[in-house]
């Protein structure tokens, strides 16, 4: 199955609540219901475009700004593989691993919006297999790979009942 | 104490000659050392005994929920953890109702003590409760949790699930971050406020300037602010990106939390040839007014650049500037005098201890009798959710730390940031203003 990137028009700074506004992480509390409304307020019905895998792209910063982890929980819950982007924000950064949604960092100019791209860990590269190229990713922290493969913290914590094997 | 310039070049060279010493710590090295029982230095992975955390009505809610997803009875301990409901209080509908009722209820089961509607914000309640000393490392659900740097403690926002780690277990996982030293010389101007020294520091570094940083605060603008003005400072720390906005200790800081907590304060000094990946120096004895334009914070300009900008709302308060001081200022440019006609103007007590203070010091019928709202103590319309929320095509000058689109509720809106004597002078024509204007009142 063939997996898309999509961007917003704006590329760097992108805040938490233009990811999930106020108006609705304060009311609602299904996570499905929540991916509804992702960006709702730069490009209004935006969700819509995303298939199961596909990779949101953007610029500098994602992320930046409230603590909200409805944000990376409405960005999952969307069915979005993973957020690559030039750099993140320390708390959305956190959040997103905690809740299980991958983020990559890369050099992301040379994605272009409904690319088809491939992602892999294992090897850290993305393929952009519409303009065939490959892309090298920062490779992800042991310890957020570690809570990545566990599904997310709450998942780890369970298992070893604190972080005494992540550090 | 005036921080010495000649240590900073010092450090430079510290750094430049690559003799970087090893036992030599920031103000968060340190801190996160004695949380974690080793020497920490930046860029390690400790495990670290957190002090105190907290969650909003906004983030608690998910807090709840991933804390019984750990499958954990109960809270590692009940004084450790406090819930405030803030963001939308009292509710404005059924669903944050619901939100709120859920809050209520995990508060009755674990003994943990909840701040109901009314009571203020949680960046105001939580230092002024005595919860927190210096020394302290405490984790928020809410990212301006870096406010309380100001008084020489490691806060940090994190996510719901990361709080909830902490509730469970009083720990939590930290990277410890390289730190920026940024020094603020000078005096400064009458009618210009440490809302106009952050602003014109953000403006200056960018959004993600500090990001995965921390930032310590040092020079003779800072020494001479009140413990309200630092920390107005150190709250917007984060819309730098960093993780925190340290200040070191002194009388005023040390005075200040006697007189609201039992505990200990241990402050916490960086050594003097402690490593630094960035030192930023000012001089802001000639700094206007600043204000952050629409739609980002560090899109900062001078006052004077867009002075007579016609404005429908103003919002004073908030968890940057709704401490009694700026009520004060508020007070001092409105006594007297009418708001601006068809200009409305609202402001929000952050505590109710500040909101009685306010009362006692004649504030509060200023702002009535100027034709203001005054809302009950709390976030007010800063988060978009409800007491204030703007129409299509209006312009907000706002006390808050953020003016994304749509923040205030309306993603057709534009939000303008000031100071509150900015916030002021522009409730009285309706535009934008100098709050120097008024400089013989202030």
């Amino acid at each position: 199955m063939s997996n898309f990137a999509h961007r917003l028009k704006i590329q760097n700074d992108i805040n938490t609540d233009y990811i999930i506004s106020g108006r609705y992480k304060f009311k609602i509390q299904d996570e499905k219901e929540l991916a509804q409304y992702i960006f709702e307020d730069l490009e209004s019905g935006f969700y819509k475009k995303i298939k199961t895998g596909d990779f949101l792209v953007a610029g500098e910063n994602f992320g930046c700004g409230s603590s909200r982890e409805q944000a990376p929980v409405a960005l999952k819950a969307s069915g979005l593989q993973a957020v690559i982007a030039k750099s993140f924000a320390r708390i959305f950064y956190r959040n997103a691993f905690n809740v299980g949604l991958c983020l990559v960092e890369c050099e992301t100019n040379y994605m272009d919006d409904m690319d088809e791209l491939e992602l892999d860990l294992e090897k850290n590269v993305i393929r952009n297999i519409s303009k065939g190229v490959n892309i090298e990713i920062k490779p992800i922290p042991e310890i957020m790979r570690k809570l990545l493969d566990k599904g997310g913290v709450i998942e780890y914590f369970r298992e070893f009942g604190g972080f005494k094997e992540i550090v | 104490m005036t921080a010495p310039v000649g240590i900073f070049k010092d450090n430079k060279e510290l750094i430049t000659n690559g003799k970087r010493s090893f036992m030599r710590q920031t103000i968060v090295e340190k801190i996160l050392s004695e949380h974690c029982g080793r020497k920490a230095k930046s860029g390690d992975i400790v495990i670290a005994n957190v002090d105190f955390c907290f969650g909003q009505d906004g983030t608690s809610g998910m807090i709840i929920d991933s804390f019984r997803k750990m499958g954990v009875e109960s809270v590692y301990s009940k004084n450790l953890f406090c819930m405030i409901i803030d963001h939308s209080a009292p509710s404005p509908n059924i669903g944050v109702s619901a939100i709120h009722d859920k809050i209520r209820e995990f508060g009755r089961e674990q003994s943990v003590r909840v701040f109901d509607v009314g009571r203020g914000v949680c960046h105001q309640l939580v230092p002024e409760s005595g919860y927190v000393v210096c020394g302290d490392l405490v984790l928020g659900a809410d990212s301006h949790t870096c406010t309380y740097g100001a008084l020489n403690i490691l806060s940090t926002g994190v996510g719901s699930t990361d709080l909830a780690i902490t509730l469970a277990s009083g720990k939590n996982w930290f990277k410890v971050p390289d730190t920026m030293k940024i020094v603020v010389n000078g005096k400064l101007p009458k009618g210009v406020f440490s809302k106009d020294v952050v602003l014109k520091i953000i403006g200056d570094v960018g959004a993600d300037g500090a990001t995965y940083r921390a930032v310590e605060f040092y020079g003779e603008i800072i020494d001479a602010l009140s413990i309200d003005s630092r920390l107005t400072i150190s709250n917007m720390a984060v819309e730098m990106g960093a993780k925190c906005g340290l200040m070191k200790a002194d009388k005023k800081t040390l005075d200040w939390l006697k007189r609201r907590s039992d505990r200990t304060p241990r402050p916490i000094e960086a050594d003097m040839d402690a490593r630094y990946v960035d030192v930023k120096e000012y001089d802001f004895s000639d700094l206007s007014p600043q204000i952050a334009c629409p739609h980002a914070v560090d899109n900062v300009c001078d006052v004077e650049d867009v002075l007579g900008t016609p404005i429908n709302e103003v919002n004073i308060g908030t968890c940057t500037n709704g401490r009694l001081e700026d009520l004060e200022i508020t007070a001092k440019i409105l006594k007297g005098k009418k708001v601006a006609p068809g200009i409305r103007v609202i402001i929000t007590p952050a505590s109710r201890q500040i909101y009685l203070d306010a009362i006692k010091e004649g504030y509060i019928e200023i702002f009535i009798k100027a034709g203001a709202v005054v809302n009950n103590p709390g976030c007010g319309p800063c988060v978009g959710t409800h007491q204030g929320v703007l129409a299509d095509g209006e312009n907000a000058l706002s006390t808050a730390n953020r003016n994304f689109k749509g923040r205030m509720g309306n993603p057709n809106a534009s939000i303008y940031l000031a100071s509150p004597a900015t916030a002021a002078a522009t409730a009285l024509v309706g535009k934008i203003s100098d709050p120097r204007e008024h400089k013989r009142r202030l």
